[in-house]
């Protein structure tokens, strides 16, 4: 099969057989689950429980604010034990419900499976909404409101995201082998409340057992599998939307706006999972791997569970630890302590060793232009840094610094080690505020 | 080459009296008083006053619509500059410094995390709210250096700001640079600061700071009206600054600094050798 991809971009080590063969292993409940309320791009949601108050697993614990914003459910039965700020991924103390598991696990018996053909798309999108469905890919951007386009933007094709370019996790290849049903049924959903019938699933080609196993599963469904050249970020929306289809992404447009929405694997499962069993999404599929971990694993992990204890699920730590990532090495966020729980975004748990992490300081720019050869998006991200360093950031908005997209080619490739995206992310920050009061 | 010379000298000739007519018919009046006070002023366009630069401030003044005591890098000269260009009064100026309100440098502030990004304090600060463990602490990347117009900022071998009284004009440019408000504007005649911008209770302060203030009320009991105590942070009373420095050697942190005698520690500034600034007459 002729493989597709996008120009730019580069390949890094995968590092994937630490967890690959690995199947899916249920994680057992934590003493306490911390589920916070902020876990999606978007209002953060609004705790609706108290300190004292029995919940139900399912039961929604805080409340969605606004369009794009979903609610957030307790992962587990139990009781709340406190409703109180507590260190979030995003490195401060967020507002959180803590919960006591009561070890039954009990789901709550209002929560009713439907059957999808006898649905209306309104009532779907409202369920997906009300399940607290968000991208599973990492993004965590709410799945309703992307199926919600605005009048006038007409869609044609659905691209299902499977290829898990970030090195290390193998999330999202387990599920598209275990799996495989619920993601077709999740799609089968999409494809309703779309009103389309073209879908497409991205993998990479360094999952042939996957591209082999949903291309036999899928062929009576109508979808196409794509199978996509190895090359980091083949998985951004932007650069699948183009390898798979040839359409670009306008700058400063959505997929919407070339008749196309995208969604991960996982999040075509859990819609799958909302409707046909009324649960809402309390759990996810997160790999724990890297040099540090004794015995890497995907673990199906309830919403809300410390990394301590995934780390415990996985033989515990080997070596000295140097990072802790949520996420992949790419673009997963560093991590201050294990303290902190597993978000609805939390795709894996990457923890390097110390000597395994290079921490050299900046040298000037050599002019060597591989960052501008590497970037997906062709920006020149060592221009765009250097207006940034300088506060410049009119300029750096004429240089387009908000498409980036934040993949971090740029300060991968860089020999000078210099942090090219981290200016980058900043002169956006800062472009958006002066956007804000203007 | 005759004609040649008499058409171009007579396109110079009628172009000459074209803009002559029009420089005398289209002049733009400007006030004189308003050309001699921007000569008065220090010509740094550093903002202090709120207007972009020193000459919309001098057409400011000049018409009226601002005050014209507000240029502080200035100071009382500049001002009864402008007042003796407008014929009225000056009042008194207060001159005023910018001081650093922390000493936690690297060797003595702990960090929780190793920041390799941007050097850039506004930058550092989005990241888990900064590299230091102190939520008020000077996190010392430089942005008050590089904000400052005058060149009175230097940062320490550890990474500390520390502002020269001598250059500092008050102009206020690093306090809205900084993202964590460490840099306070004061009166240039109080000497003595507690150099602490910390409002967490005292056995936390202890926990991530040597020098931070663990707001154990000393100071304020062995000078009772030089320092106040608010939300677990003591700061000095510029109102009766005359025997702040007495508590000086009894503040168990050291967090107390009279910069009549010393800047802190790293600093290659040398106490200053004239007299602190006084009120203008």
């Amino acid at each position: 099969m002729e493989l597709k991809t996008f120009v730019g971009g580069l390949h890094p080590p995968d590092s994937k057989s630490r967890s690959a063969q690995k199947p899916i292993e249920q994680c057992p409940l934590p003493e306490l689950l911390v589920i916070p309320a902020s876990q999606h791009i978007g209002a953060p949601a609004e705790i609706c429980v108290a300190v004292g108050d029995q919940v139900k697993k399912g039961q929604v614990i805080a409340t969605a604010k606004g369009f794009v914003s979903v609610p957030i459910h307790a992962s587990t039965s139990g009781e709340v034990v406190a409703v109180e700020p507590r260190p979030h991924p995003m490195g401060r103390n967020l507002p959180a419900v803590v919960i006591k598991p009561d070890g039954l696990d009990q789901w709550d018996d209002s929560l009713q499976g439907n059957n999808p053909d006898e649905l209306d798309v309104d009532t779907l999108k409202k369920m997906i909404c009300q399940a607290g469905i968000v991208g599973l890919g990492g993004a965590t951007f709410p799945a309703h409101v992307k199926l919600s386009p605005p009048e006038g933007k007409t869609i044609d094709t659905l691209i299902l995201n499977g290829v898990e370019c970030e090195p290390y996790l193998t999330a999202d290849h387990r599920l598209m082998l275990e799996e495989c049903d619920q993601i077709i049924d999740g799609i089968n959903i999409l494809r309703k409340v779309l009103g389309i019938s073209r879908a497409v699933i991205g993998i990479e080609a360094n999952k042939p057992d996957a591209i082999a196993k949903m291309t036999a599963e899928c062929a009576p469904h109508n979808i196409e599998v794509q199978a996509l050249k190895v090359q980091y970020p083949q998985g951004a929306e932007k650069q699948l939307i183009d390898a798979c289809t040839g359409r670009q992404v306008p700058s400063g447009g959505l997929p919407m706006d070339c008749g196309v929405v995208v969604q991960n694997v996982g999040t075509a499962a859990a819609i799958s999972t909302a409707i046909r069993l009324g649960r809402p999404l309390v759990e996810r599929i997160a790999t724990v791997t890297g040099s540090a971990v004794a015995q890497p694993k995907n673990l199906r992990i309830a919403i809300g569970t410390p990394l301590q204890h995934l780390v415990d699920q996985c033989g515990g730590l080997t070596g000295t630890p140097g990072k802790i990532i949520m996420g992949g090495p790419m673009m997963g966020q560093a991590q201050l302590s294990l303290g902190v729980p597993a978000i609805r975004g939390t795709s894996g748990l990457l923890i390097l060793r110390e000597e395994e992490v290079s921490a050299k300081a900046a040298g000037p720019c050599i002019r060597c232009g591989r960052c501008v050869s590497v970037c997906p998006i062709h920006l020149q991200p060592t221009t765009i840094a250097a207006y940034a360093r300088l506060s410049m950031f009119d300029e750096t908005e004429t240089c387009h610094a908000l498409d980036c997209i934040e993949c971090g080619c740029c300060t991968y490739i860089c020999p000078a080690t210099l942090p090219l995206v981290q200016s980058i992310r900043f002169a956006k920050g800062a472009i958006m505020e002066k956007k804000r009061k203007s | 080459m005759l004609a040649a010379v008499l058409s171009i000298g007579g396109i110079g000739f009628i172009a000459a009296t074209a803009l002559g007519i029009a420089a005398k018919k289209f002049a733009v009046e400007v006030d004189p008083r308003e050309l001699a006070i921007l000569e008065a002023l220090p010509g740094a366009n550093c903002g202090a006053c709120g207007l972009p630069g020193c000459s919309g401030y001098a057409k400011g003044v000049v018409d009226g619509s601002i005050y014209p005591t507000l240029c502080t890098p200035g100071g009382s000269e500049t001002i009864q500059a402008i007042a003796n260009i407008l014929g009225i009064e000056a009042a008194a100026v207060e001159p005023k410094v910018g001081i650093v309100a922390c000493q936690g440098d690297n060797s003595k502030a702990a960090n929780k995390y190793r920041y390799l990004g941007l050097q850039d304090c506004n930058a550092a600060q989005k990241l888990a709210d900064g590299p230091k463990t102190c939520p008020s602490g000077c996190l010392g990347l430089g942005s008050c250096e590089r904000a400052c117009p005058f060149g009175a900022i230097e940062m320490t071998a550890e990474n500390l700001a520390v502002i020269n009284r001598e250059k500092c004009t008050g102009c206020g440019k690093c306090v809205s640079v900084c993202p964590r408000q460490v840099i306070k504007i004061a009166p240039a005649e109080a000497t003595v600061h507690v150099l602490c911008n910390s409002h967490d209770k005292g056995a936390l302060v202890r926990k991530y700071c040597q020098i931070g203030c663990i707001a154990c009320n000393i100071c304020a009991k062995t000078v009772p009206d030089a320092y106040v105590i608010d939300k677990f942070l003591a700061s000095a009373n510029y109102e009766h600054i005359e025997n702040a420095a007495a508590a000086i050697e009894k503040c168990p942190t050291k967090c107390i600094r009279d910069f009549s005698t010393g800047y802190p520690e790293g600093s290659s500034f040398l106490p200053p050798t004239i007299p602190a600034k006084t009120k203008a007459a």
